[in-house]
C-alpha cells in the first residue's frame, strides 16, 4: 500500500501535518455539506428522519454512530494490552445486535414513535416511567459523550497539533451545528459517509501492516496461517507480560463470561442506537438493518483483533533491546511523548529499553495511541497517517452527533413535550429539541476538556447502566404483556440504583477522585461487568412486582399484540400531522374496527388485512396519534371468539 | 397495499368469517422458537467456546491459533452477522406464510 501511495505524496511533497490537516478539514467540509442540503423543517424529518432511510443507509449509519472513538482509536489498543481477555469487547460490542435484532429492534419499529422513553413511557402508561428512562438515557449517553471527546481531543492534538480544549469547542460546535440544522436526517447520512471514511482508513492500516509483516494482506487470513500470534504469545510470556493467546491472565472467567454479557445486553438498550430503528421505513427494514449494521461493524472488528496483534508484535520487536537514546529519538516516539501518552524511562539505568511486566516495563504506552501510531511505527506513508486521523475523527463525531440527538429528544420530546408542555406547537418543540443540542454540546465540551478516565473503560461503564435501566423495561414489554406499571419502574429504579453505586464504589478513584475504590469487586464481579446484575435485579424485581399488582389495561395488551405483527409498520403514524412515509395513502373507505375481513382465500385475506391495518391507524383518533395505544388489533384476526383476547395467549412470556 | 381496494362482497362478510385467519398464536409461537434456537447457537459459539471452553480446548488449533481465540476474536462474530441475516430471512418467510407482512 505504502509504495502505491508514496509516489503520489513524493509528487505533491506533503508531509504528515499538510495531509492530515487536509484530510481533516476536506472531510469536514463534506460532513457540513450534508447538513446544510438535509437541513429540515418537521418533527418526524428531525427525530427518525422522515422513516425514509434505506436499510443498508441506516446500517452503515448505525455502525458509524455505533463505532466510536472508543472503537476505532482505543479497541484495538487495549485489545492488544489484554490479549485474550480483550475478546470482551468484541464478542460483547457485536454479540449484542443479535440481541438487538432478534428480540428487540422490529418491534421497536413496528410501535414507531420517536424514542426509547417513548415506548417505556406508552407501554407502561406511566410518565414516571417515560420520565425514569429519559433521565437514564441522558446518563448512558453523557457518559459515552465523554469518552468520544477525549478521542476528538486526542486526534486534534496529536495531528494538527493545536490545543486540545479549542479542538474539542471547534469539533462539537461542527456536530451541534449537523444536528441543530439536520436533525436525524443530516446526521444519518453524515454517519453513513462518515462509516466509509473511517473503515477506509481502518483497512488500509490494517491491510498495510498485515502485508508487511507476514505477506498476507488479507488481515483476518493472516491471523491463522500466520504463527505471529503464537509468536508474540511467547514473546510475551519471555518478557513477562502473559501469554497473549490464553485466556484469564488479567480478568478471571467469571469476569470476562459478565463483561461479554453486559457489554451485549447494554447494546441492545443504548438509546442513541435503538432510536436508530425507527428511521427506517418498514419492522421488516429493520431486522435486515441490524444484519447490514453488524455486517460494517464487523468489517472494523474483525480487523481489530488482527490489527492488535501486528501492532503489538511490531511494536515490542521495535523498541525491545533498543538503546534508550536512539528509541527516544526515532519521530514518532518523540511526536507521541509530546502528547503525555507514551513514554520511554530507563528505570533500571542500563542505556536499553526493556518492556516487561508490570512496573519494570520501561515503556509505557496509552492504549488509546495504538491505532493512531500504527501507520507511523510501521512506516507508512503520510497520506495514510492522514487517513487515519480523518478515520478517527469521523468516528468521534458520528457518535456524537448520535448521542447529542439521543439527548435533545430524551429532554425536547419526552420531558419537555410529552411530560411538561403537552400543547406545545411543533414549531416549538424544534426550537427546543435544537437549544438542547447545544447544551448537551457545552456540557459534553466540558466532559471532554476534563475527560474522566479512559476512553473504553468509560464508555464500558455506560454500556453497565443501559443494560441496568433500559434493556429490561424493553424487553419485558415486548415479551411479557403482564407485564405493569409498577414492575416497571421498580426494576428501573433498583437496577440502576444498585448498578451506579456500585460503580461509584469500585471507581471511586477515577469518579470521585479518592485515592482507592471502597470495593474492587462485587462477588468476583468488576465494574464493567456488574450491570449484568444490575439487569438481573431489574429483571427479578420488575418480576415480582408486577405479579403483586394490578395487570395493564387492556389497550397495553392490545398494543403488545399489535408490535408482535409486523404488518402495517409502513403505515405508522406520528404525531404532529407528520405522517410518515406513504402512510395515509389509503385512508380508506371504511372506517376502521369492523372493516372488512375476508374469509377463506388466503391471498385476498391478506391484502383486507393489511388495508385494515392501515385504516387503523390512520383513522382512530388522530388527535391522539399514537397509533398503538389506539386500537388497531380490535380485528386482530388472532381470535375466532373476539371475547377470549386475554386467555388465547398462553405462549407468552 | 394501495391496490387493496376492498370488494364489496368482502364488505358483506361478517366477522365470523375470521375463524380462517391465520392462527398469530402459532406465528408468535414459530417466532418465539425461532428466536431461541439462534440464541442457543449465539450462545455456542461466544459463552461456550470462547469463555467456557477456553481452558481446556487451548490446546486444540485451528491454524496457528488456539480454537477458542480464534471464536472469542474471530468465529464468533462472523457467526453473530449470519444469525442475523438468517433471522430477518426466515422471518420474512413466517411473515408471508402467515400473512402478516409489512
Amino acid at each position: 500500500m505504502s509504495s502505491l501511495v508514496t509516489p503520489v505524496v513524493a509528487q505533491l511533497g506533503l508531509g504528515v501535518d499538510q495531509w492530515s490537516l487536509a484530510l481533516i478539514v476536506g472531510t469536514l467540509l463534506v460532513y457540513f455539506g450534508v447538513a446544510i442540503y438535509m437541513h429540515v423543517g418537521d418533527t418526524d424529518d428531525f427525530y427518525v428522519a422522515g422513516r425514509s432511510i434505506p436499510a443498508v443507509a441506516n446500517g452503515a449509519a448505525v455502525a458509524a454512530d455505533w463505532m466510536s472513538a472508543a472503537s476505532f482509536i482505543s479497541m484495538a489498543g487495549l485489545v492488544a494490552v489484554l490479549g485474550y481477555e480483550g475478546s470482551v469487547y468484541l464478542m460483547g460490542w457485536t454479540g449484542g445486535y443479535v440481541v438487538l435484532a432478534l428480540l428487540i429492534a422490529p418491534y421497536l419499529r413496528k410501535y414507531g414513535q420517536y424514542t426509547i422513553p417513548d415506548f417505556i413511557g406508552d407501554r407502561y402508561y406511566s410518565n414516571t416511567a417515560r420520565g425514569v428512562a429519559a433521565v437514564a438515557t441522558l446518563f448512558v449517553s453523557l457518559t459515552y459523550i465523554a469518552g468520544q471527546m477525549r478521542g476528538v481531543g486526542i486526534v486534534l492534538s496529536r495531528f494538527l497539533g493545536i490545543n486540545i480544549a479549542l479542538g474539542i469547542v471547534v469539533a462539537l460546535a461542527l456536530v451541534a451545528f449537523i444536528g441543530v440544522l439536520g436533525g436525524m436526517k443530516a446526521i444519518t447520512w453524515t454517519q453513513a459517509i462518515q462509516y466509509f471514511v473511517l473503515i477506509v482508513a481502518y483497512l488500509i492500516v490494517t491491510v498495510a501492516i498485515a502485508y508487511s509483516l507476514t505477506g498476507m494482506p488479507v488481515p483476518q487470513v493472516a491471523l491463522v496461517t500466520e504463527g505471529i500470534a503464537s509468536r508474540l504469545s511467547q514473546l510475551q510470556a519471555e518478557i513477562g507480560m502473559g501469554r497473549y493467546i490464553l485466556p484469564y491472565n488479567d480478568f478471571t472467567l467469571l469476569q470476562v463470561f459478565t463483561i461479554t454479557l453486559t457489554l451485549m445486553i447494554g447494546t441492545a438498550g443504548l438509546p442513541h442506537v435503538i432510536m436508530r430503528f425507527y428511521t427506517v421505513p418498514k419492522a421488516s427494514d429493520a431486522r435486515r438493518s441490524v444484519g447490514w449494521a453488524l455486517l460494517f461493524i464487523a468489517i472494523l472488528y474483525l480487523s481489530a483483533p488482527a490489527l492488535a496483534i501486528f501492532a503489538k508484535y511490531n511494536l515490542i520487536n521495535t523498541l525491545n533491546g533498543m538503546p534508550v537514546e536512539q528509541a527516544q529519538s526515532i519521530p514518532w516516539v518523540r511526536r507521541w511523548a509530546e502528547t503525555g501518552l507514551l513514554s520511554i524511562t530507563d528505570k533500571n539505568g542500563d542505556g536499553i529499553v526493556q518492556m516487561a511486566g508490570g512496573a519494570a516495563n520501561e515503556v509505557v504506552l496509552d492504549p488509546d495511541i495504538i491505532v493512531l501510531s500504527t501507520p507511523e511505527v510501521a512506516g507508512l506513508a503520510p497520506f495514510v497517517v492522514g487517513l487515519v486521523a480523518a478515520g478517527g475523527l469521523a468516528a468521534a463525531l458520528s457518535t456524537a452527533d448520535g448521542l447529542l440527538i439521543a439527548m435533545s429528544s430524551a429532554v425536547s420530546h419526552d420531558l419537555y413535550y410529552k411530560i411538561f408542555r403537552q400543547d406545545a406547537s411543533q414549531r416549538e418543540r424544534l426550537i427546543v429539541a435544537r437549544v438542547v443540542i447545544l447544551l448537551a454540546a457545552v456540557v459534553a465540551a466540558v466532559f471532554g476538556i476534563y475527560p474522566p478516565g479512559f476512553v473504553a473503560e468509560v464508555v464500558a461503564i455506560a454500556f453497565g447502566i443501559a443494560a441496568a435501566s433500559l434493556f429490561p423495561p424493553i424487553l419485558l414489554g415486548i415479551f411479557d404483556k403482564r407485564m405493569n406499571k409498577e414492575g416497571a419502574v421498580s426494576g428501573i429504579v433498583v437496577g440502576l440504583g444498585f448498578t451506579l453505586v456500585m460503580v461509584v464504589l469500585m471507581r471511586a478513584h477515577v469518579v470521585l477522585g479518592l485515592e482507592r475504590p471502597f470495593l474492587d469487586t462485587f462477588l468476583g464481579i468488576n465494574a464493567q461487568g456488574i450491570g449484568l446484575v444490575g439487569a438481573i435485579l431489574n429483571f427479578a424485581v420488575a418480576f415480582s412486582v408486577s405479579r403483586f399488582t394490578p395487570a395493564p389495561p387492556d389497550r397495553i395488551g392490545e398494543m403488545v399484540e399489535d408490535i408482535r405483527l409486523p404488518r402495517g409498520s409502513a403505515h405508522t403514524v406520528t404525531e404532529g400531522g407528520g405522517t410518515a412515509a406513504d402512510g395515509g395513502e389509503d385512508v380508506a373507505t371504511d372506517g376502521g374496527i369492523d372493516g372488512p375481513v375476508d374469509g377463506p382465500v388466503d391471498g385476498r385475506a391478506r391484502r383486507v388485512d393489511r388495508e385494515d391495518a392501515t385504516t387503523d391507524s390512520t383513522t382512530d383518533d388522530p388527535t391522539t396519534g399514537d397509533p398503538m395505544t389506539d386500537d388497531p388489533t380490535t380485528d386482530d384476526p388472532t381470535t375466532d371468539d373476539p371475547t377470549a383476547v386475554d386467555d388465547a395467549r398462553p405462549g407468552d412470556e | 397495499m394501495s391496490e387493496a381496494t376492498p370488494e364489496s362482497e368482502a364488505v358483506t362478510e361478517s366477522r365470523v368469517e375470521s375463524r380462517t385467519q391465520p392462527d398469530l398464536n402459532e406465528y408468535w409461537r414459530r417466532n418465539v422458537r425461532l428466536i431461541a434456537g439462534l440464541f442457543a447457537v449465539w450462545f455456542v459459539v461466544s459463552f461456550l467456546m470462547a469463555i467456557l471452553l477456553a481452558e481446556p480446548l487451548s490446546d486444540v488449533y485451528l491454524g496457528n491459533l488456539p480454537i477458542p481465540f480464534w471464536f472469542a476474536q474471530q468465529g464468533s462474530i462472523i457467526v453473530f452477522v449470519v444469525l442475523i441475516f438468517v433471522y430477518a430471512r426466515r422471518m420474512n418467510k413466517l411473515d408471508r406464510e402467515f400473512g402478516v407482512e409489512d
